[in-house]
């Protein structure tokens, strides 16, 4: 099973600190971990440190991948305008790194992250003509289509609508319980994160302020001292946690 | 996710593989028309031939007459030859300049490259200064790839430095054609009168200049660099969903930039400095390119290939059309006739593509 832990993981720009000595428990395949935090917090610069993209101390443990690329990053949605149709633009993710003939199985993985995040509609239009929310469906896609082991996602729900927000999470805790795949999916949606992640971590001034099972973390204190809000976690009537925000601190 | 009503069954394949056979005839159809071409190109001249003559010749040599023969093949055939290998360079070229720089401007002309190659040129035919001495019968192609392959160089060490976007490059190329500009003026101020009009015609562009030594060193470039850019085919295409998609994905936004940007000054510069500046190639053939085969590399690639050459192709034969018995300067043509035509593309188009 694949394993992701942060080892006083810190990360630079040029001579800037953004990331300080993060240490993590081991998160596992088949758990999704919600990566909190406010704005300019280091989320995007974790995901980059992940992946190498930026350097800094520590180490970034990735342990029992079987993945040729074990890591599909989705990073925040940019507006392009490269005259690709949504399917190219799905099936170039999966080719990257690859010879530059197409198989059937590479179709059918494209059809298959297609289908998975119900974008079929949209296979023949061009990218540069969807919508801000289309665009993140696509985006998804794309990190999807490479069958990774870990799946970062850069929050993937800004721009949807509530519908395709549940949507994508319900699919993305589908994928971790049926794939093994380790999830870590940057949220600022509290009650998203308490609903459909098992392991949380906060980031503020890029150090880690807390960490451990979500619904441990996410309590009315890291409402108040992280997000500068009064705020309390009740029980909708199935029982799930819901959070009722009173108001700016 | 829930599936509505609206959306179509998972027939996504389907879809891309009737987008892949369109185009796979889209490449085919330029082909043919370029090969046409080239033959019309054949054909005219101060001895005109017809289609039958000159396909007669090509496929035997030895039945047509001695005159017919060497007509074709050694007079017409280099710089016929030359156009379509000069025209898929540029395209290429441009193409790419485009894909790595995210900017639909970007084109050997924009970054300096050909206004360098023109002042090394111009250079060895003002002054006779040779970068490298002692090769006086290719004096000036080599001063013209000396210079245009530095100003490459100087603008890649430029973007080495912090800080400096993709949107720098550019400007920096563009400060480039101004400096080369100023100097060529300068070095027209000082010339004679007959280095003047040599290097006035130099930077024409023209295609009467080739010979098949020219056209084989052109077309190994060509032959080299199409394999080395294939290679980088997906890559490429992901650079066009901006760095940070590239880098998800597992690209290397800035070495493939660097290692584009030698591929490409080198195709630029050695056109250039055999035929001259041929203005507008490296920009129209890859606009039309992605118009008609989108931007898949795959296809992309060879479309802008076929689309640069047979641009050049044509304005070989309109440079002995227009006005009978004069070759009007190649650059001349493609400009005056190219712009228009590609004018009247951009904006009959349905989609906007950048």
């Amino acid at each position: 099973m694949v394993s992701l832990a942060f080892d006083g993981v810190g990360a630079r720009y040029a001579k800037r600190a953004v990331l300080d000595d993060i240490h993590t428990p081991t998160f596992f395949g088949g758990q999704i971990v919600a990566l909190l935090g406010p704005n300019a917090a280091g989320k995007s610069t974790l995901f980059r440190r992940v992946l190498g993209l930026v350097n800094g101390e520590g180490e970034v443990r990735l342990e029992g991948a079987t993945a040729e690329r074990p890591i599909a990053y989705m990073p925040q949605e940019t507006r392009v305008d490269a005259v690709l149709t949504v399917y190219e633009s799905v099936l170039l993710a999966r080719m990257q790194g690859r010879r530059l003939k197409v198989s059937a199985a590479d179709l059918e993985a494209v059809d298959r992250a297609i289908d998975e995040l119900g974008i079929q509609a949209l296979t023949a239009r061009d990218i540069g003509d969807l919508s801000g929310g289309q665009r993140q469906l696509v985006s998804a896609a794309q990190a999807l289509v490479q069958s990774p082991d870990v799946l970062l996602l850069d929050e993937p729900t800004s721009a949807l609508d509530l519908h395709r927000q549940i949507a994508l999470l319900s699919v993305l805790r589908r994928l971790a319980t049926e794939r093994g795949m380790l999830i870590v999916v940057a949220l600022h949606d509290l009650g998203h994160a308490l609903r459909f992640t098992d392991q949380a971590m906060v980031l503020a001034d890029g150090t880690l302020k807390a960490c451990g099972p979500t619904q441990a973390v996410v309590t009315p204190e890291l409402l108040r001292d992280i997000y500068r809000v009064e705020g309390r976690i009740e029980r909708c009537s199935r029982g799930q946690p819901l959070l009722v925000v009173d108001g700016a601190l | 996710m829930s599936k509505t009503a609206l959306e179509m069954p998972a027939q996504g394949r389907v879809f891309y593989r009737s987008l892949v056979a369109r185009r796979q005839l889209i490449l085919a159809a330029l082909f043919v028309t370029l090969c046409l071409s080239v033959c019309v190109d054949l054909a005219l001249g101060p001895a005109r031939f017809g289609l039958d003559e000159v396909v007669a010749a090509l496929v035997s040599p030895g039945s047509v007459s001695d005159q017919l023969r060497v007509i074709v093949w050694d007079i017409r055939m280099p710089v016929a030859l030359m156009a379509v290998v000069v025209g898929a360079s540029l395209s290429i070229a441009g193409a790419q300049m485009q894909t790595i720089l995210s900017n639909p401007l970007a084109s050997p002309f924009t970054l300096g490259i050909s206004a360098g190659a023109g002042f090394g040129a111009a250079l060895a035919l003002a002054f006779g200064v040779a970068i490298v001495p002692g090769s006086v019968a290719y004096m000036v192609p080599i001063n013209a790839f000396l210079v245009a392959m530095l100003t490459a160089f100087a603008i890649h060490l430029l973007s080495l430095k912090r800080g400096v976007t993709i949107e720098t490059i550019v400007l920096l190329g563009i400060a480039m054609v101004f400096i080369f500009n100023s100097l060529m003026a300068l070095i027209q101020f000082f010339a004679s009168q007959q280095a003047l009009s040599a290097v006035v015609f130099w930077t024409m562009g023209s295609l009467t200049k080739a010979t098949w030594p020219k056209l084989w060193i052109t077309l190994t470039v060509l032959a080299v660099s199409i394999p080395l850019l294939a290679r980088h085919g997906w890559a490429l295409t992901a650079m066009r969903l901006g760095d940070a998609k590239a880098e998800s994905m597992g690209v290397n936004p800035r070495r493939l930039r660097l290692e584009v940007l030698i591929i490409v000054s080198l195709l630029a510069s050695i056109s250039v400095a055999f035929v001259g500046t041929i203005g507008f190639i490296g920009l129209v053939g890859p606009h039309i390119a992605r118009m008609l085969l989108g931007e898949d590399q795959r296809f992309f690639l060879p479309g802008s290939a076929l689309c640069g050459a047979l641009i050049l192709s044509v304005g070989s034969i309109l440079s002995k059309m227009l006005i009978p018995g004069t070759v009007i300067p190649i650059g001349i043509i493609t400009s005056l006739v190219g712009i228009p035509f590609f004018l009247f593309l951009v904006l009959n188009q349905r989609k906007s593509a950048w």
